[in-house]
């Protein structure tokens, strides 16, 4: 008999699901903007994009006062303790149908290699996303008060590859999700907020 | 009909069959002037002045009767380019001006001065004797009259005071202008005044400069937002604001950029009156939440006219973009010379002149430009085989003083003496021996021309490809016609060839997006593998006996 536990809260949810429409709304009209596609002509990628931008930026306050105010950010605290047991399992355990590795509890909710993963998009890859892109947004107030070395061509270029490490993440980030013992499993619990409790290998 | 009239049959004036569509679209122009009234209400009725009741015999007549009133007025005129045709280049310090300066088109006045002076300011001059001290030698009707006033081509800048055959013996007669008419209807310089001369640049309609032809005598909105007679209707000088007949806003030395508020009224300072920034500021756009900031921003890198002037020549009256003098002199079968014309009815050939590529609503080049222009001397090396620049439009990619501006690059083939290695001043339009359009002997026109200059010309000439950089300013379009960001911001777009600026849309790092892409490839490749394997280690276990 498993029981469940209530992993995500309303806020936390919400925050996730909003936070992955307007990143993938910013991939889409950001790369129109690059001129990798022209799926959206350039003006109404530029308007889409500042105006997802700005609530992305929004959510972000919110959720960062959320962190603190909750002590969620607790969840990121790195750890390297069995991530070799992580490692094993996504490369060998995962095929021969071992079981997950980690044990999921409301005070650890993410795996070692999940709070790798979330506090270097939070601590590397956001920063660099949205510093970049405010300059970039302001360039013709802030080009005045920047370094002789940097133009709009670097700023664009680091805006561009903190862009494409996010694809990145994206990409694995949702392949991920299929890992559960279903794979629509972790998507569910995302949606619902309630985690099943398996057995796993102590 | 107050235009300098057209001697030259590449005018629509000359062929008999547009002759008379000419007469009667610029009496129609003539009359909706007319109507819609002075451009300025006066406090003095010139009808009424006693002085100007006449008869006049000669223009000077008519001027010593303006300078009873208006004392200072020649005086003020005899200081501006319009009489002196004399300009002091700001940066090298030599003479520039039309009295000596070259271009790619008519090429030059030198030995031509008796046709060319029919839009010179003044009567009489006809060769380098000509008294420029002289205020009765001032011509105010040519600027001021709003009646009928022609200053036939190779008169010197006289009109015809009796009717009068031109070239002698041709059966073409120029008629008499009524010089009292001409003097009681004296007010501000209307567009049409000073069209008259400057949409007829180069020897036509629209040839120069593109963006000023005679399609802004009566303009719509769509054509011109300023000038629209239907709209705010400005005359010229409303933005050349003139003070003391010193006309500001010379293409010879431009203001590039302004980046300051609109000029305070009463404030004294030296800047031109002429540019965008004098009225709108340089923080023009407004009300739209999302982009007002960001055009606003492009207007530290962009010259307004570049967004605001999508292409010029939109008028109806296309310009010249190319003239190849060598083509001139060929006669048709019956030894005569002749001229062709394209379908849309526009000159492409004349003996007398070479062959052109005239265009309408053209699309702009785009260039880095700070205001200052890169005149050659008339003396300037010529390197056979290269193209030879007869003005470059100066400007360093990115510099705080510079703009991106929209420019018109002519392209021009014009004679240059191979012995000394100069360009050439021709003897075309005078009826004589010696010019071109009248005994099509290009050395005898050069001969001529040379010695008018001074310069020596060795007897050998042969043609240089040339080109002549114009700004495009005017035909300034409603907002609602400004170009839209993708005209731009896309690979092959307007500004495809600007170096200095990073232009989202058009400029990427093929490494970074090598990286990215890449990355992105490896990412979705691991997934692909990862998964397969999972899929296929699953499908092995279920067909596995149970232990």
């Amino acid at each position: 008999m498993s029981k469940r536990i209530y992993l995500f809260t309303r806020f936390e949810r919400f925050w996730h699901w909003s936070q992955a429409a307007l990143i993938l709304t910013l991939l889409f009209s950001g790369l129109a903007i690059h001129g990798t596609h022209s799926l959206l002509d350039f003006q109404t990628a530029v308007e889409v994009h500042e105006i997802a931008a700005w609530l992305l930026i929004g959510l972000w306050i919110f959720a960062i006062f959320w962190h603190f105010t909750t002590g969620q950010w607790k969840h990121y605290i790195p750890t390297l303790r069995n991530i070799d047991r992580m490692v094993r399992y996504y490369a060998y355990g995962i095929f021969i149908g071992a079981n997950h590795p980690y044990h999921i509890t409301v005070e650890r909710k993410h795996n070692p290699l999940q709070r790798l993963a979330y506090l270097g998009v939070k601590l590397l890859i956001n920063p660099l996303i949205w510093i970049s892109g405010l300059i970039y947004l302001f360039w013709g107030s802030l080009k005045g008060f920047m370094p002789e070395f940097i133009g709009l061509q670097q700023v664009a270029v680091a805006h561009t590859l903190g862009a494409f490490l996010m694809l990145a993440f994206v990409i694995v980030h949702v392949y991920l999700t299929t890992t559960g013992h279903t794979p629509l499993e972790k998507i569910k619990v995302m949606i619902t907020g309630w985690e099943k409790e398996h057995e796993s290998a102590k | 009909m107050r235009h300098a009239a057209r001697f030259m049959p590449a005018s629509p004036a000359d062929g008999p069959a547009t002759a008379q569509w000419w007469v009667l679209g610029t009496a129609l122009l003539l009359t909706i002037w007319l109507v819609s009234g002075p451009l300025a209400a006066s406090t003095a009725d010139h009808t009424k002045f006693k002085e100007l009741e006449g008869p006049f015999a000669t223009g000077q007549e008519v001027t010593e009767a303006c300078l009873g009133c208006h004392t200072e007025a020649a005086a003020q005129l005899m200081q501006s380019p319009h009489w002196t045709w004399e300009y002091q280049d700001p940066v090298k310090g030599k003479p520039l001006g039309k009295k000596t300066m070259l271009n790619a088109f008519c090429i030059g006045h030198q030995s031509n001065e008796a046709f060319c002076a029919a839009c010179h300011a003044g009567y009489g001059w006809e060769d380098d004797q000509f008294d420029f001290t002289a205020e009765r030698n001032v011509d105010c009707l040519v600027c001021h009259s709003a009646e009928e006033y022609v200053k036939p081509f190779g008169l010197a800048g006289h009109p015809a005071y009796e009717r009068t055959e031109y070239p002698p013996d041709s059966g073409k007669f120029y008629e008499p202008t009524d010089l009292v008419a001409a003097a009681r209807s004296v007010g501000v310089s209307s567009r049409e005044a000073c069209g008259s001369c400057h949409f007829y640049g180069g020897g036509g309609d629209g040839v120069k400069h593109g963006d000023l032809d005679s399609s802004l005598v009566d303009p719509g909105r769509e054509l011109d937002v300023h000038m629209a007679s239907d709209g705010l209707n400005f005359s010229c000088a409303q933005c050349h604001e003139t003070r003391d007949h010193k006309v500001p806003g010379s293409r010879l030395s431009m203001t590039a950029s302004d980046a300051q508020g609109p000029i305070m009224r009463g404030r004294k300072d030296d800047r031109n009156p002429a540019s965008c920034q004098a009225c709108h500021g340089e923080r023009p756009h407004s009300g739209d939440l999302l982009h007002a900031e960001r055009l606003n921003n492009h207007a530290h890198i962009l010259a307004c006219q570049t967004c605001h002037i999508p292409t010029y020549a939109r008028g109806g009256v296309p310009t010249r973009m190319a003239w190849d003098w060598s083509e001139a002199t060929r006669m048709d079968g019956d030894g005569k010379p002749f001229m062709l014309r394209n379908e849309q009815g526009h000159l492409v050939y004349d003996s007398r002149k070479g062959s052109f590529v005239p265009k309408e609503n053209v699309v702009p080049e785009y260039l880095w430009f700070d205001g200052s222009v890169d005149y050659i001397q008339p003396d300037a090396p010529v390197e056979p085989g290269q193209v030879f620049h007869v003005n470059r439009f100066r400007g360093t990619p990115g510099a705080e003083e510079a703009r991106i501006w929209p420019v018109k690059k002519f392209s021009g083939r014009q004679p240059y003496d191979t012995e000394h290695r100069q360009l050439t001043v021709m003897q075309v339009a005078i009826p004589n021996d010696t010019s071109l359009w009248f005994n099509f002997d290009f050395t005898k026109a050069i001969e001529a021309g040379m010695a008018a200059t001074g310069r020596p010309f060795s007897g050998e000439f042969d043609f240089v490809d040339t080109r002549m950089t114009w700004p495009i300013t005017h035909m300034v379009a409603p907002a609602e016609d400004a170009l839209a960001c993708a005209d731009c911001h896309r690979p092959g777009g307007r500004l495809d060839d600007v170096p200095g600026i990073w232009l989202p849309g058009r400029d990427s790092h093929p490494w970074v997006d090598g990286i990215g892409f890449g990355l992105a490839g490896l990412m979705l490749l691991g997934v692909a593998a990862h998964s397969g394997t999972r899929l296929v280690s699953r499908m092995r276990k279920r067909g596995a006996p149970h232990e």
